[in-house]
């Protein structure tokens, strides 16, 4: 157990040194004189302050240096947490991550819970009347949630219901004015409501598609067929012999969902004007913003190997059946 | 039929010719008649051959002779279906496919039909027949006590006709740069379809070739491709897209070349998942006894590679790709959208949607972003339904 968990440890570092290498050839691909050009643009007229920041910039990232020096340099940097100075924010980059990660996180957290409580019970009735009306309806709704462009999908729901019919706010956190209260809280809601529902119809597709392709794959196991021979009522059979361990792949997909939930999504935080962290990073990226980038898509990578290692891990605890070497 | 026929043949209708009653002789058309194949509908065909499997057994059991005794032909009673025959049959069997397909060549008949017979309007051509407008404001003079009003109209004529409404001269009318929306629809797709197949096909080589060297060779060439997928797997696709995209605008590249950098770094970042397919099922099928045979043939590795394990797994890949092509028509999309993918003059369905960045277009025009979406949606949906129908006729479990 304990050479497992090692063994993957060791395999996840492997995978963020790959990363590491990828992104930082990327950026060691744009030219400086683009960079430097780019950051007088956004502000930096000063020329002074435009020495200061370029001089912070190749002092964090090396990459004024040979690449294996200045990689090894950045590397040495990141493992010190000190990712720079993000120039359009005037922050350090892991101080900009921290603050807006929440925001990123409660938006995706509570998207998750509407979309698990809607998916699971949809996804269990298709697999238990299968081929029937019921499942061809759950089918089709999981084909369309999966087809739909991110960025349509929102600006739909954004033109009409919010820019034509008025009934939610165009853009925004909270109305300004509230600053605590019922009234702020209200506030926040009413502004949720939209990105929430473009989350959670975008993603319902496939949790809807993985409950029901477990549920069905429980519902021909052996022992389903063995509780219903002993008399079992049919709902003693789906929801205590069958739902439950449907729950055990849900449950293992759950825990390698949950760091990603703090990677926010560019795309709906930028069109509803959200102020997390995929607006941050889509501004920081069209500004050629290079700590930040190369600080976020580290962020990133680090999520989803946590979230790999979670899934196996919760795997073995889930389901005791499971013996890994 | 032939004459000399063995007493153990059966008809079409499954029973052995011995058991036949005499009597049923006379009713019954000639025997040799009914020995003919007969011409069923196509959904009848399965059931008949599993009928005459049941009999074969069950004529062994009766006469305790082997049936395949070498002198009928298997063909001549057989109807033989080839195996992809029979999965185009289940594939047109379910009507989600049927439409997924009119989807998919709807679009594409469209795309690349549609600018060769409407050539009205170019792709980047800019109407400059603008709309005349009027204003009338009143200016009150005084003038010695008494008070004169005149009313100044100005006529003006824009340059270009932006935003028009749908009319019979601009089928969904212009947008914001005075371009028919119509038109650009069809190029756009032309565009964001193009991409995505090459990129799909791409990846589905590079990951044939590495997931093929992987599966086959396995050992420590195994072990680096798997890990070199496992870190494109992690790495974040869309923003490592978009840092591409803005190292391509600082190398300073062309517009029409920017397309095809795209492919290729598309595929560069996104064969992980192919090759992993390959090698898992190369894994599986390298034990088979036929390889065994090939290597006893003494055949090179390549060859055995690429002409015996790879064609074993084309059902596979077949349906990863066209599911992948929809995920990739979205990828491509949400790039252009973006304004990091096909970039500006030309048109794409993603970046024609991006045009909702005015809160005017959002609100009022949605002639302008509404029909490439819509577009986006049926190619996606169309290529999803194609390969939802493709997994379950290629799939024998899911056989109904």
């Amino acid at each position: 157990m304990l050479k497992y968990i090692l063994k993957r440890l060791g395999l996840s570092i492997i995978i963020l040194l790959g990363v590491s290498i990828i992104v930082y050839t990327l950026v060691r691909c744009m030219p400086f004189d683009y960079v430097e050009q780019e950051i007088a643009k956004r502000g930096g007229q000063n020329k002074a302050i435009l020495q200061e920041t370029m001089e912070a910039l190749y002092k964090t990232t090396g990459l004024k240096d040979p690449i294996i020096v200045g990689y090894g340099k950045w590397l040495w940097n990141l493992c010190r947490l000190d990712l720079g100075k993000s120039y359009t924010s005037g922050d350090d980059v892991i101080n900009v991550i921290a603050d807006h990660m929440g925001t990123s996180f409660a938006i995706a957290f509570f998207a998750m819970i509407f979309e698990y409580l809607i998916a699971i019970p949809l996804g269990v009735t298709a697999a238990t009347h299968q081929y029937s009306i019921r499942d061809y309806v759950v089918t089709i709704l999981v084909v369309i949630g999966l087809s739909l462009p991110s960025f349509f999908f929102a600006r739909l729901l954004q033109g009409l219901f919010a820019a034509n019919l008025g009934w939610f706010p165009v853009q925004g956190m909270v109305t300004t004015g509230y600053e605590t209260g019922f009234e702020w809280l209200g506030s926040i809601l009413w502004h949720m409501v939209l990105p929430m529902v473009s989350i959670i119809v975008l993603g319902i597709g496939g949790t809807m598609r993985y409950t029901r392709t477990n549920m069905l794959e429980v519902l021909n196991s052996d022992y389903i067929r063995t509780a219903r021979a002993k008399g079992l009522g049919e709902g003693k059979v789906i929801y205590k012999h069958a739902f439950r361990n449907t729950m055990i792949p849900i449950v293992t997909m759950l825990a390698g969902v949950l760091p990603g939930l703090f990677s926010g999504s560019m795309i709906t935080e930028e069109i509803f004007g959200i102020d997390g962290i995929g607006r941050i990073a889509l501004r920081a990226t069209t500004n050629v913003d290079v700590p930040f980038i190369m600080g976020y898509n580290m962020f990133l990578a680090f999520l989803s190997v946590i979230g790999v290692l979670l899934s196996d891990l919760m795997y073995m605890v889930v389901d005791p059946r499971v013996k890994l070497a | 039929m032939d004459e000399k026929k063995h007493p153990n043949e059966m008809n079409a209708e499954g029973e052995p010719f011995v058991k036949a009653p005499v009597a049923d002789t006379v009713t019954n058309p000639p025997v040799t008649k009914e020995l003919e194949v007969p011409k069923e509908t196509e959904a009848e065909e399965v059931r008949e051959e599993k009928k005459f499997e049941d009999r074969d057994v069950f004529a062994n059991v009766e006469s305790g002779e082997p049936l395949d005794d070498g002198e009928t032909p298997l063909d001549k009673n057989v109807k033989l279906m080839s195996p992809a025959r029979m999965v185009l049959r289940r594939f047109f069997r379910s009507k989600l496919s049927i439409i997924g397909l009119v989807m998919v060549v709807g679009i594409i008949v469209f795309c690349w039909f549609g600018p060769v017979v409407y050539q009205r309007w170019g792709e980047i051509q800019v109407d400059y027949e603008g709309e005349l407008d009027t204003s009338v404001r009143p200016i009150t003079v005084e003038d010695d006590g008494d008070t004169y009003t005149f009313y100044r109209a100005i006529e003006s004529r824009s340059l270009t006709l932006k935003k028009s409404a749908p009319s019979p001269s601009h089928l969904l009318g212009t947008d914001e740069q005075g371009t028919d929306v119509f038109v650009r629809l069809m190029y756009g797709g032309q565009r964001s379809l193009l991409i995505s197949f090459i990129a799909v096909f791409a990846i589905a080589i590079v990951g044939i070739i590495f997931g093929g060297i992987a599966g086959y060779f396995g050992g420590w060439v195994d072990n680096l491709i798997m890990r070199i997928c496992d870190i494109l797997m992690c790495l974040p696709g869309l923003p490592i897209l978009l840092i591409i995209g803005t190292m391509l605008d600082g190398l300073g590249i062309s517009s029409s070349s920017r397309m095809y950098y795209l492919m290729i770094f598309l595929t560069i970042f996104s064969w992980g998942g192919t090759a992993r397919l390959v090698r898992g099922q190369l894994l599986f099928l390298r034990e088979q006894e036929y390889m065994v045979a090939a290597e006893a043939m003494g055949f090179s590795v390549g060859r055995k590679i690429f002409m015996h394990l790879v064609p074993n797994v084309m059902p596979q890949l077949i349906v990863s790709m066209s599911l992948s092509l929809g995920s990739m028509i979205l990828y491509e999309a949400s790039l252009s959208y973006l304004g990091m993918g096909v970039p500006p003059p030309y048109a794409s369905w993603g970046g024609m949607v991006n045009a909702t960045n005015d809160p005017n277009v959002l609100r009022d025009h949605f002639h302008i972003w509404g029909p490439p979406g819509i577009c986006i949606i049926i190619a996606v949906l169309g290529f999803n339904f194609v390969g939802d129908g493709l997994r379950d006729a290629l799939d024998p479990k899911m056989r109904r």
